[in-house]
């Protein structure tokens, strides 16, 4: 039964993984061996097909070809059930949990206890709290997962595949939500479950992490397999090499600038988000004409709202907002634009794009109603057509159609378009959130050189990003967001990645400072 | 396939499959379905009366359709065309009952103006409440529909009454009248088809070639990157509510100036909710609604004779059930389209 | 004065609280029929429908067998069925559900109207098949006033709170009752535990065929003990509104129905007021109230209701 495999008894064994989806091919004759016992990280770029890969091994997905074996027998996982009953546990890069049930229910929903025809609530809660204890997973068992932070959420995670009694854990992306302090927590609890004899493998494209944890290696590039290292016997060069096929400048190069006057200035700014919390506390700052300021922070520490709030999307709630001097507070998104502001939202697809467009629609978004675009009330189509063609040739943008649909563009051309769109409108102000979100290596690096390129022209630049290494390579300043409120500015040849990780977790300029 | 032709086909495929299983229904009552089928076709293409009352049938439909698939276009389901085209017609009503004095170049334009502003008014009621408060325009505009009649039905039976029998409303002035085109016997055929006809041109050009176009879709499609892009989400639902029901009180028009002459209960008699399976068989198209329109018009001229046959004429509603059960769920119109292709 | 006068003898009359009781409990029915469908994640507007059909199927099955029970049990059957269809669309062919309950409707109005002439002879209305007694109480019919509200009244008032109190049950204290929430709520989390989508979101609307079926039955051979073309009446989407008002919940869709029906039952006292002299001509406007509490309720509430976050979305698997 072991002809042509060898002999050691792997946790888990996928040969020749092959998955397509329509017009592309995520996995080519993927194999990934993985031992008992070991911490395996699999990295890879966005799109290298990590997530299509673990998602085939928790029955999400089926290979179109291939064999998967755990514990050295054939499985076939015809979905996450037989997942689960293989002693596999998945923790999504995006939680799966139900927002208005607690962290009890959360985690036994699917195998819940019952006493009679009830669902036993008691033993539910008793089993969960068990189980936190036993490893150092601290969770309140009786909230709600909408009001516990992404920390906690990502432990009633882990619990839930302990608590279905995996021996192999997948964790994807985890870091991704999490400050630098609360990885290394991660990190903990990842050591006592290897320690406990569970099998991890640890999705990643973060190369320090990879080496910090990891025992083993499996790189990806372009759904196939590029690399299998022993994390002891590499170094973070070579693993890159594998993940991208040449040598990679890891930080743009930024030529000094000299900034000018304040172009953009908010004082005392307190936003509410959805709930009627307050997510921006007393924040002021200003932007300087050929500066980018850069904000970091952890996701739904008040960012989006900040950013809604200064585009006009957002009502505030007591401040000033000043543009070139001038009260903005409460105008419209159209008005800002027509004074100069630009903004590239963080979901490209929620504010960004109009899917059900064409592209040269989706080109005009903001300017639709103006010279050149429209003659009074209606469009003038040759202008459109024209300025389209233009815009997708400069910001290369693929494939260059200017009547394909938006979301039939991959996303990052659809945040080419984006980009393209806001900056050719010769902003004064521009607001950059998240630019560089799951894109690959080449569209990061055209992204930042053009934003580098409109702080050279003078254009004042807002850059908010959870991308700690985004924000330490463009910025010329940083401010550090926790809980709506910010808790210090530095500058990026100041200060280190630990001084803004303690920030990020609400420590202020001085405590952090002091370590 | 080319998704132009599917929109074609979907469509198309779906009238045939609602056709076929009403086969099998006539068949279960006991009827002969080819004498059903020739009695509908017979009696809405069978003579030249039969014809003009097929397009008199036709107009208001159109403007149903169009209101029905400008709201889709726009994000909007206003399932309210009933109501908004019983309000229009029956203000306008209560107005050109006095309009005797004038002209009727004026007349006609006033009483049009009067029906489609109230329509307009009467969804923006809808569309102000789901930008305002976020409640579902389905359930509000039905709620609506229900008021219209229950109002129209007070003012026939109350304050607008004459004579005895049907309640209704007094008969619109002469010069209030939509000029007769032709003339098939006793059937009176109005430049109401003409108005119809106008008004698929006017939505084409609205929804193609205008800012305001551009921007009820752009809310249509996506709410939040229209509010960044600079569009206001809340006045832009309001106006395609407003522009939706115009057309809806324009129907209403048409049908009281060009057919009835006065306000009476049957006036709307279900277009409005005609309206729906006619902007999903055109596929919000105003070309499509044109002829989807006309499909239903004569579907419901013939079920009248289908009717003596002993097929009801509730025939017709099954059918467009069906269609638009089988739009709305395209997928199962495409997968045996698919299938087919396979086969072969 | 005399209109005030008008409006307390119509609150201290037991008759008040009775209509109240009969009024609401279709409304209960097929609001409860509401609640299982949306918080699995399906929009079902089709209740409409599913009562006209469920109030058809019941006179004719009273007629055809002379028992108005196996009348009543075919308005469920028949009501299942329908709601199967809608389910069928939206689960399986991940329609727009909207559009789909509303061709249900039109399907539902068109073939009760269809075959009113092939089984009774006549169109519009039939005659009068029988219909479900009221059922007293031994005992508490003998107490005063409360005695009068539900000392003796239609048996269907009695299930619909039984209805009410065993929805609470199962949704809020059954394992079922949690997958059912956690599909309306995030059904890919759901399904990557293991638990069956279709399966939980097929099961909250056909239960909803059970309860507007059971709706459409009192409105027929439980209240009149005949059938009209149209006899819905639009109370399915009152229902609708009082599911939202009641935030989703089978007691709160209760109460929000229960204030439904006293407004029926409101507007029909006065009508019938000997103090005023309400005329003929006036009752449409009377007619008008529930509809306008209807849009006034859904304005006022529906934001500050939890939506069950992937209602009205199709849930599709990926490869």
């Amino acid at each position: 039964m072991f002809e042509g495999r060898s002999y050691i008894v792997y946790a888990v064994e996928m040969v020749n993984i092959v998955k397509r989806f329509p017009g592309v091919l995520a996995n080519d004759h993927v194999t990934v061996r993985v031992k008992k016992g070991e911490i395996h990280a699999i990295v890879g770029e966005n799109g290298a097909g990590k997530s299509t890969l673990m998602n085939q091994l928790y029955g999400l997905y089926h290979p179109d070809e291939g064999e998967i074996f755990i514990n050295g027998e054939k499985v076939v996982i015809r979905g996450p059930k037989d997942a689960i009953k293989l002693g596999i546990g998945m923790v999504h890069q995006h939680f799966m949990l139900v927002d208005t049930l607690t962290v009890a229910e959360n985690v036994v929903l699917g195998s819940e206890p019952v006493k009679g025809l009830n669902f036993d609530m008691k033993k539910a809660r008793q089993e969960v709290k068990e189980l936190s204890e036993k490893y150092g997973l601290f969770v309140d068992v009786d909230a709600k997962i909408e009001d516990i932070p992404v920390g906690m959420q990502q432990r009633v995670e882990i619990i839930k595949t302990l608590y279905r009694g995996a021996n192999i854990i997948i964790l994807d992306e985890p870091t991704a939500v999490l400050t630098p302090q609360e990885v290394e927590e991660l990190f903990e609890i990842m050591r006592k479950l290897k320690n406990d004899g569970k099998t991890i493998l640890f999705i990643s494209h973060k190369l320090h992490e990879v080496m910090e944890i990891s025992n083993r290696i499996t790189v990806m590039r372009l759904g196939k397999v590029t690399g299998e290292l022993e994390t002891s016997k590499t170094n973070p060069k070579e693993i890159a090499r594998h993940m991208v096929g040449r040598d990679v400048v890891l930080r743009v190069s930024k030529e000094p600038h000299e900034p000018k006057d304040v172009i953009f200035e908010i004082k005392d700014l307190v936003v509410k988000d959805n709930r009627g919390l307050t997510a921006v506390n007393d924040v002021s700052f200003n932007v300087r004409k050929g500066e980018i300021v850069g904000i970091a922070g952890v996701a739904g520490n008040g960012q989006t709202e900040l950013v809604e709030a200064i585009t006009g999307l957002r009502k505030i709630e007591s401040g000033h907002i000043y543009f070139e001097g001038k009260e903005v507070a409460g105008f419209t998104p159209r008005q800002l634009r027509e004074l100069g502001m630009s903004h590239i939202p963080e979901d490209r697809l929620k504010h960004g794009l109009i899917e059900e467009f064409e592209a040269y629609y989706n080109i005009i978004l903001g300017q639709h109603y103006r010279n050149p675009f429209a003659n009074g009330a209606f469009l003038n189509h040759n202008n459109i057509f024209k300025y389209s063609e233009d815009l997708m040739e400069e910001f290369d943008v693929r494939p260059r159609k200017i009547d394909h649909l938006g979301g039939n563009f991959s996303g990052g051309n659809q945040q080419k378009l984006v980009v393209g769109r806001e900056i050719r409108t010769n902003p004064k102000f521009l607001v950059v959130a998240q630019p560089t979100r799951g894109l690959d290596v080449g569209a990061i690096e055209f992204i930042h050189k053009q934003i580098l390129k409109m702080r050279s022209l003078d254009v004042g630049i807002l850059l908010i990003s959870m991308e700690l290494e985004e924000i330490f390579s463009l910025s010329d300043r940083i401010l550090v967001m926790y809980e709506g409120e910010i808790m210090g500015e530095v500058k990026p040849e100041e200060t280190t990645i630990e001084e803004v990780g303690l920030m990020m977790t609400g420590h202020r300029i001085e405590e952090a400072r002091r370590g | 396939m080319n998704k132009k032709v599917m929109a074609i086909l979907v469509p198309v495929v779906s009238v045939l499959i609602a056709l076929a299983i009403s086969t099998v229904i006539i068949l279960l009552i006991g009827k002969n379905p080819i004498d059903a089928y020739g009695a509908l076709i017979k009696g809405s293409f069978g003579s030249k009366q039969a014809i003009a009352d097929t397009v008199i049938k036709t107009t208001p439909l159109i403007l149903t359709g169009l209101a029905v698939g400008f709201g889709f276009r726009a994000g909007v389901f206003n399932i309210g065309a009933e109501g908004q085209m019983v309000m229009g017609a029956l203000i306008a009503a209560t107005f050109a009952s006095n309009f005797g004095s004038l002209p009727p170049l004026l007349a006609i334009p006033l009483t049009i103006l009067i029906a489609m502003s109230v329509g307009a008014g009467y969804a923006a009621i809808a569309g102000f409440l789901k930008a305002k408060t976020g409640a579902h325009e389905v359930v509000t505009t039905i709620m609506l529909n229900w008021i219209a009649t229950y109002f129209a039905s007070y003012m026939v039976t109350g304050p607008l009454k004459v004579g005895s029998g049907t309640p209704k409303s007094p008969e619109i002035s002469d010069s209030c009248q939509l000029p007769v085109l032709m003339k098939v016997g006793a059937i009176e055929m109005s430049a109401g088809i003409i108005i119809a006809i106008i008004a698929a041109i006017f939505m084409y050009i609205l929804l193609n070639k205008t800012t305001t176009g551009y921007e009820v879709k752009a809310v249509g499609f996506n709410p939040y990157a229209a509010e960044y892009g600079g569009i206001s989400v809340g006045k832009n639902i309001v106006l395609a509510m407003a522009i939706s029901g115009a057309l809806a009180g324009l129907a209403g028009a048409t049908e009281l100036m060009g057919v009835h002459h006065r306000f009476l209960g049957e006036l709307s008699g279900g277009k409005g909710f005609d309206g729906i399976s006619i902007a999903l068989i055109g596929q919000n198209n105003p070309i499509g609604i044109i002829f989807a329109a006309f499909l239903i018009g004569a579907l419901r001229t013939g079920s009248n004779e289908m009717q003596f046959i002993g097929v009801p004429k509730h025939m017709v509603m099954i059918i467009q059930g069906i269609v638009i059960f089988l739009v709305a769920a395209d997928r199962i119109v495409r997968t045996i389209m698919i299938r087919k292709r396979v086969e072969k | 004065m005399r209109v005030l006068e008008a409006i307390f003898l119509v609150f201290i009359n037991p008759l008040f609280y009775k209509i109240t009781l009969t009024a609401a409990t279709p409304l209960i029915f097929a609001s409860l029929g509401g609640v299982y469908s949306e918080i699995t994640g399906v929009v079902n507007i089709a209740l409409e429908g599913i009562m006209l059909l469920g109030a058809f199927t019941s006179v004719v099955f009273t007629w055809l067998t002379g028992n108005v029970w196996i009348g009543v049990f075919m308005a469920v059957v028949s009501g299942v069925a329908l709601a199967w269809f809608h389910a069928w669309g939206s689960i399986k062919w991940a329609g727009n559900q909207v559009v789909l309950g509303t061709a249900l409707i039109l399907i539902a109005q068109g073939i009760t109207g269809f075959l009113m002439e092939p089984i009774f002879g006549k169109p519009g209305q039939t005659d009068f098949v029988g219909k479900v007694e009221e059922l007293r109480i031994p005992g508490l019919a003998d107490i005063p006033f409360l005695g009068k509200i539900i000392g003796e009244t239609s048996p269907f008032v009695y299930m619909a709170f039984a209805a009410v109190a065993f929805s609470w049950w199962l949704i809020y204290k059954t394992k079922l009752g949690l997958r059912m929430r956690s599909v309306g709520e995030n059904p890919e989390a759901a399904d990557t535990l293991g638990i069956n989508v279709y399966g939980i979101r097929y099961f909250g609307v056909l239960m909803s065929g059970v309860w507007a079926g059971l709706a459409g039955a009192y409105l027929s051979v439980g209240e009149v003990g005949h059938f009209r073309e149209l006899m819905s009446g639009g109370r399915g989407f009152i229902a609708l509104a009082a599911m939202i008002l009641g935030n989703y919940n089978p007691v709160g869709a209760m109460l929000a129905s229960l204030l439904f029906g006293a407004s029926s039952a409101f507007a029909n006292q006065m009508q019938s007021s000997s103090l005023i002299h309400v005329s003929a001509t006036v009752k449409p406007l009377f007619d008008m109230i529930p509809f306008i509490l209807t849009i006034i309720v859904v304005a006022g509430f529906v934001g500050k209701s939890h939506v069950p976050k992937a209602d009205g979305v199709p849930y599709e698997k990926e490869a």
